[in-house]
C-alpha cells in the first residue's frame, strides 16, 4: 500500500483539479484548476523516477557510483513545468479577451450570452 | 450546477478514477532500484563530463527535444502578445505616473525591492551558467532573472520599469536566444556532427566549462527565457494601464 501511495496522490490531484473545472464558475478559476491537474503528471513523473536510497542526479560533489534517482524523468518534469506554465499563461490572456468582449468571466454565463444574441 | 452536470462527472470521476488505480497497480514498486534509461542517462552524462545529469539529459542527449521547448515558450510570447494587443478602442491611461509608478508603495516594501534587486539578478546570472555542474540551468535561472526585473518594478523603481515597456530590446533577445540554440547545433553540422551533437571540448567533470556545448545552451536559453517572461509579464501589466469602451462601461 505504501509503495502505491505516491502514484495516488498524484491520482487524487488529477481528480481534484478535473471536478475543480467542472464545477468552475469563473475562467480564472479554471485555469488555476487546469494547473492543478497538470501538476498531478509531476507528481507522477517525479515518484517514477525515484530510487529508494537516491540522491539527486547531480555529481558536482558526490562519487559518480552513487546511487541517484532517475534523470531522465526529472528532465521531463522540467519541460512539463515549462508548458504548463505557458498554456497557463496563453489561457489568462484569452480570459483578458473573453472580460473584454462578454464583460464577464462565468463560463455558464457567457454560453447563455451566445444563446440571447442569436435570438 | 444542473443535475445532469453532476451525474455526468460522477460517472466521469469514477470511470478515470479506477482506471488510473488499474494502472497504478501495474506501476513498477515507488522506489525499486532498476531504472534502465535513467542508469544509461547517467553513464551518458558522465562520459560527457556533465556534472549535473538532468542537463546533460536536456541540453546533450535530448537537445533536439528542448530546441522544441524553447520554441514553445516563444510561441507563447508571440500569442500572448498577438492577443493582448491594444485594441482599437483602447487608449493608454495617462495616470500612469500618480497610479503605477511606485506612488502608494510602502517604504519598506521600496527598501526591500531595492536590496533584493541586484542580488536576485546576481543568482540567476549564477544559476544559468553553473546549470552543468550544480541544480539548475537556463530555465531555472531564466525565471529567477525575470523574477528579479519585476522585484524591481513592485518596489516602484521607476527606471526600469520605463526600460522594461520599451519592449523592443527584449523582443529581439528572445528572437537571437532561441536562434542562437539553432546556431549552435548548425556549428556542430559545419563541424561535421550531427545537429546539436555535443561538439565543443568536454573538460573535466564539475569544471565551470564542462559539458561541451552545455552551458552554452544553457545561457541561450536562459536569455531566451528571461525575454519571454519579461515579455509575457510584459503584456499583462499593461492590461492594467488600458483604457477602454469595454473597460469604461464594465466601471458604469
Amino acid at each position: 500500500m505504501l509503495e502505491l501511495l505516491p502514484y495516488l496522490l498524484s491520482g487524487w490531484v488529477f481528480l481534484v483539479g478535473c471536478v475543480g473545472l467542472v464545477r468552475s464558475r469563473n475562467l480564472v478559476h479554471a485555469v488555476v484548476c487546469l494547473a492543478v491537474t497538470q501538476s498531478a503528471t509531476y507528481i507522477l513523473l517525479v515518484a517514477i523516477g525515484y530510487a529508494r536510497g537516491g540522491t539527486a542526479p547531480v555529481f558536482g560533489d558526490i562519487a559518480p557510483t552513487e546511487t541517484v534517482v532517475d534523470p531522465v524523468v526529472q528532465a521531463l518534469t522540467l519541460t512539463d513545468v515549462v508548458v504548463g506554465s505557458t498554456v497557463t499563461a496563453l489561457l489568462l490572456a484569452l480570459t483578458i479577451q473573453v472580460a473584454k468582449q462578454h464583460r464577464t468571466i462565468d463560463p455558464d454565463e457567457i454560453g447563455s450570452l451566445e444563446e440571447e444574441s442569436k435570438e | 450546477m444542473p443535475r445532469l452536470r453532476v451525474a455526468l462527472t460522477v460517472v466521469g470521476v469514477a470511470g478515470v478514477a479506477s482506471l488510473l488505480l488499474a494502472a497504478f497497480l501495474d506501476l513498477p514498486d515507488f522506489g525499486s532500484v532498476p531504472h534502465p534509461y535513467g542508469a544509461r542517462a547517467v553513464e551518458a552524462a558522465l562520459d560527457q563530463q556533465t556534472a549535473n545529469a538532468v542537463s546533460s539529459v536536456m541540453f546533450d542527449q535530448r537537445g533536439m527535444d528542448t530546441l522544441g521547448e524553447e520554441f514553445i515558450l516563444f510561441t507563447a510570447a508571440v500569442g500572448a502578445m498577438l492577443l493582448l494587443r491594444r485594441l482599437a478602442d483602447e487608449t493608454e491611461a495617462d495616470r500612469l505616473d500618480a497610479h503605477h509608478l511606485g506612488a502608494g508603495v510602502f517604504e519598506a516594501v521600496r527598501l526591500v525591492g531595492m536590496l533584493m534587486f541586484p542580488i536576485t539578478l546576481l543568482v540567476g546570472a549564477y544559476v544559468v551558467v553553473h546549470g552543468q555542474v550544480s541544480p539548475g540551468g537556463g530555465f531555472q535561472g531564466g525565471v529567477i532573472l525575470a523574477s528579479g526585473l519585476h522585484v524591481a518594478y513592485l518596489a516602484g523603481d521607476i527606471p526600469v520599469l520605463r526600460r522594461l515597456r520599451s519592449l523592443t530590446a527584449v523582443d529581439v533577445a528572445e528572437a537571437v536566444a532561441a536562434s542562437g540554440f539553432v546556431a549552435v547545433g548548425l556549428v556542430a553540422m559545419a563541424a561535421g556532427s550531427a545537429f546539436l551533437e555535443n561538439v565543443l571540448p568536454k573538460g573535466r567533470l564539475t569544471d565551470l566549462l564542462s559539458g561541451g556545448t552545455v552551458p552554452l545552451l544553457n545561457v541561450v536559453t536562459g536569455v531566451e527565457v528571461t525575454a519571454a517572461l519579461v515579455l509575457l509579464v510584459g503584456k499583462f501589466l499593461e492590461q492594467g494601464l488600458l483604457t477602454g469602451a469595454a473597460h469604461e462601461d464594465s466601471d458604469a
